[in-house]
């Protein structure tokens, strides 16, 4: 090993000699390849078109606060207090209620997903209110196969359901302990606040990974990158040509995007711009290590797409913190999600948008996108290398 | 002229061959079957909206016996792992701010002696708003944990819940009953969108495709060799996680199994469709894979699966009718719980025909185009 190493070192004077740093090689490298990047239409949709299809249906369509959610109401009962809790349930804003007389009707349409659930008054409704206690007044039905919104609708209905009680006044006594829940950094508990910052991360593991395989991939697929390699370029200005378009592509990308998401969808960025841009700069070193990565190993485009697809983007999308909260999954698979830069990211864009500068948080999370980044360009150099024997 | 247009024996070979460019590298072939496999088994488990594990500060500054009953409550509530005790009150805004807990409870001194006193002893309660979802339902079960411990401090035993909830087809509501059968539909649209866009990109990325054009071989030959291959693997992707949810995860399957296969062969048709029309429009494999990712994570997002069609505008709402995959989960999810009956079914079925009627002549006008 070591005299492998002394040998090495004795050409290297040589070597160096011919396969020296040279600025003017690797900007003419950047130039051609920032070219051959902006030439394709491909490469535009996906760095400027694609963030803001994302970020308009993260904006619009992604909404975990559940609004409209249609239920039906069976009323049963013909009563004066029935038909005032049907109408309170009619004034609400979050349901979208819609009436029936029949409960199996209501059942058909929770079966087809008409309904997400409905609510039972039934016949002998002002006997149980009479009663006062003893028997339930309504039941909830749910459509279980939508878990959250199947919460959402009891909570929801069984806040209708309270309020119209204390509205009866029948002597409800005040609560002894009560909680007074504030929302922090988010008052309005809009969804798409904590939504759009994640979405930015999405986009750039798309450009970052995705991206870069391809290219790279491509270069591999064809033979041209044997030929690149054997110019008088060294590895480090080959692949700092290569990445360099496409990191300036993903910072220009961010950048739009956080200014399509405070000045069109409303989110506050409290932190610095400075903390945003160097929180992006940092992510983009997994991110294309890991497109290096996979393209030095599957060396086709196909490949490529497919393993970036089913490890970069579909984790950064699941695995990472975004959509599904980390904590609630199983030990071995938080143990999975710590490899994952975009859980770094995430984290720290959410603060960084919402919060502010808070460096507790933004610290170790730079310490570990730099430290797998790392790891990811050091796997990449020893797969190229591997190759070329 | 009749046989030349259309012959079976060519459609065959170009059957094989195509089957064969996929599936002959082992690298392929693995890339194909066992990331979809292995995602549904990992998402599975990764995704849920519940909330479980977290932590949560408390700031306790009354000495009394409620501030004592209810951090004992929170302490063996089984969506908390750690109860965490600060001293003061700039500590647990740090804490929350630095997102180590995702609520936390500020205590005052005179919260037993209000509730001595026949008031209501009130505690503040610090939420983080960056994980809104969980902080929301944090804040409910937190609520629910109070009322709880409200409700032995008045003695009140009674005061029964006015309501009844049940719910149906998933009556402890398993966020895995609802997940796995949604991921079969994602993960085979994506296998089956990547093989088809790819398709007749790499021949002309390669230049093979002028040859193919040169030859005897007629356009709907070209569709059917191309779609077949893809038609195939996505189905038996779709098929094998329907598997994997029924026999390994034990989710009930209600529905018809024969409708189902259908519904399936129908969605992952309508899939090649469009996978098909972005590989006749690009130029490159880049730009096809590219082109997929573009239209296949809109159509994952406004499908439905991640949240209901319902909460979307109403313009966004008549979008979601074209996106294939918003009817095949609400097939798959009928048929895994619901026992959806066929009439159901079929009312989600034929827009799925409509859509592979329409993107398969799409497609076959892109690739004719190509022709001239």
């Amino acid at each position: 090993m070591n005299a492998v190493q002394q040998s090495a070192n004795l050409d290297q004077p040589q070597a160096m000699r011919l396969r020296r740093f040279d600025p003017r090689r690797l900007a003419a490298l950047v130039y051609k390849e920032s070219l051959q990047a902006l030439r394709d239409p491909s490469t535009l949709l996906i760095a400027f078109v694609l963030p803001v299809v994302l970020l308009l249906l993260f904006a619009y369509a992604v909404s975990l606060d559940a609004r409209n959610v249609r239920i039906g109401v069976v009323l049963e009962s013909p009563g004066a207090s029935a038909e005032s809790l049907a109408a309170a349930f009619a004034g609400t804003r979050y349901l979208d209620t819609r009436f029936a007389h029949d409960r199996r009707v209501a059942a058909g349409k929770l079966v087809s997903g008409e309904l997400r659930g409905y609510v039972v008054i039934p016949q002998d409704f002002e006997r149980r209110l009479a009663q006062r206690g003893g028997e339930p007044l309504v039941q909830i039905i749910t459509d279980g196969s939508h878990p959250n919104t199947a919460n959402y609708v009891e909570n929801y209905a069984k806040g209708v359901v309270q309020s119209w009680r204390a509205g009866l006044d029948i002597a409800t006594p005040a609560q002894a302990v009560a909680l007074e829940p504030r929302y922090w950094f988010n008052a309005e508990l809009e969804s798409r606040r904590a939504l759009i910052p994640g979405a930015i991360a999405i986009v750039m593991t798309i450009i970052g990974t995705m991206l870069t395989a391809l290219v790279v991939a491509r270069e591999w697929e064809r033979g041209t990158m044997e030929a690149v390699l054997s110019t008088p370029a060294t590895v480090a200005e080959i692949l700092i040509g290569k990445l360099l378009p496409y990191f300036v592509l993903g910072m220009l990308s961010t950048l739009g995007s956080a200014a399509l998401a405070v000045f069109a969808f409303n989110v506050p960025l409290r932190g610095s711009l400075a903390a945003l841009m160097l929180l992006s700069a940092v992510f983009m070193a997994p991110a294309l290590g890991q497109g290096l990565l996979i393209s030095s190993l599957a060396r086709n485009q196909f490949l490529a797409a497919q393993i970036a697809l089913f490890t970069g983007f579909l984790p950064a999308f699941m695995l990472s913190g975004f959509l599904y909260e980390i904590d609630a999954m199983p030990e071995p698979i938080r143990s999975v999600t710590r490899l994952i830069p975009a859980r770094y990211f995430i984290e720290s864009l959410k603060t960084v948008f919402l919060a502010g500068d808070i460096w507790a948080v933004f610290i170790p999370n730079l310490l570990a996108m730099a430290a797998i980044g790392a790891l990811f360009f050091m796997l990449a150099k020893r797969a190229t290398r591997k190759n070329l024997e | 002229m009749l046989a030349s247009s259309f012959s079976f024996i060519r459609l065959r070979a170009q059957f094989v061959k195509e089957v064969l460019s996929i599936l002959r590298d082992p690298r392929s072939r693995m890339v194909v079957f066992m990331p979809p496999i292995l995602q549904l088994l990992v998402f599975s488990f990764a995704a849920t909206l519940e909330v479980r594990n977290v932590d949560i500060a408390v700031y306790n500054q009354d000495a009394g016996r409620w501030s004592h009953e209810l951090v004992q409550r929170l302490d063996s509530a089984r969506f908390i792992e750690h109860v965490r005790h600060v001293d003061s009150r700039q500590r647990l805004h740090e804490l929350i701010d630095r997102g180590e807990v995702i609520a936390a409870l500020a205590i005052p001194m005179d919260f037993s002696r209000a509730i001595a006193a026949g008031d209501s002893g009130r505690a503040q309660v610090l939420v983080d708003g960056r994980r809104s979802n969980s902080g929301q339902i944090t804040a409910a079960y937190l609520a629910a944990i109070a009322a709880d411990a409200g409700a032995e401090a008045v003695m009140d035993t009674q005061a029964p819940d006015p309501v009844s909830v049940r719910h149906w087809f998933n009556p402890n509501l398993v966020y895995r009953w609802f997940i796995v059968p949604g991921l079969t539909g994602i993960l085979a649209l994506f296998s089956a969108l990547l093989i088809t866009s790819l398709s007749i990109a790499r021949e002309r990325e390669l230049g093979t495709f002028d040859q193919l054009l040169v030859s005897p071989t007629s356009t709907p030959e070209i569709i059917i060799s191309k779609s077949l291959p893809a038609l195939a693997i996505g189905s038996l992707v779709g098929l094998s996680m329907v598997g994997v949810g029924v026999f390994l995860f034990g989710i009930p399957f209600t529905g018809s199994f024969g409708l189902l296969l259908a519904s399936l062969v129908l969605f992952i048709l309508s899939v090649v469709g469009i996978g098909l029309m972005i590989s006749a429009v690009s130029a490159t494999q880049q730009q096809a894979i590219l082109g997929a990712f573009a239209i296949g994570v809109p159509a994952v997002l406004m499908s439905g699966f991640a949240t209901p069609v319902e909460n979307m505008p109403v313009i966004l709402q008549w979008l979601a009718q074209a996106i294939p995959l918003k009817h095949f989960l609400i097939i798959v999810e009928g048929s895994f719980l619901k026992a959806m009956p066929p009439g159901d079914i079929f009312a989600n079925l034929w827009p799925l025909a409509a859509i592979a009627l329409a993107t398969l002549t799409m497609a076959a006008i892109f690739v004719r185009g190509r022709l001239q």
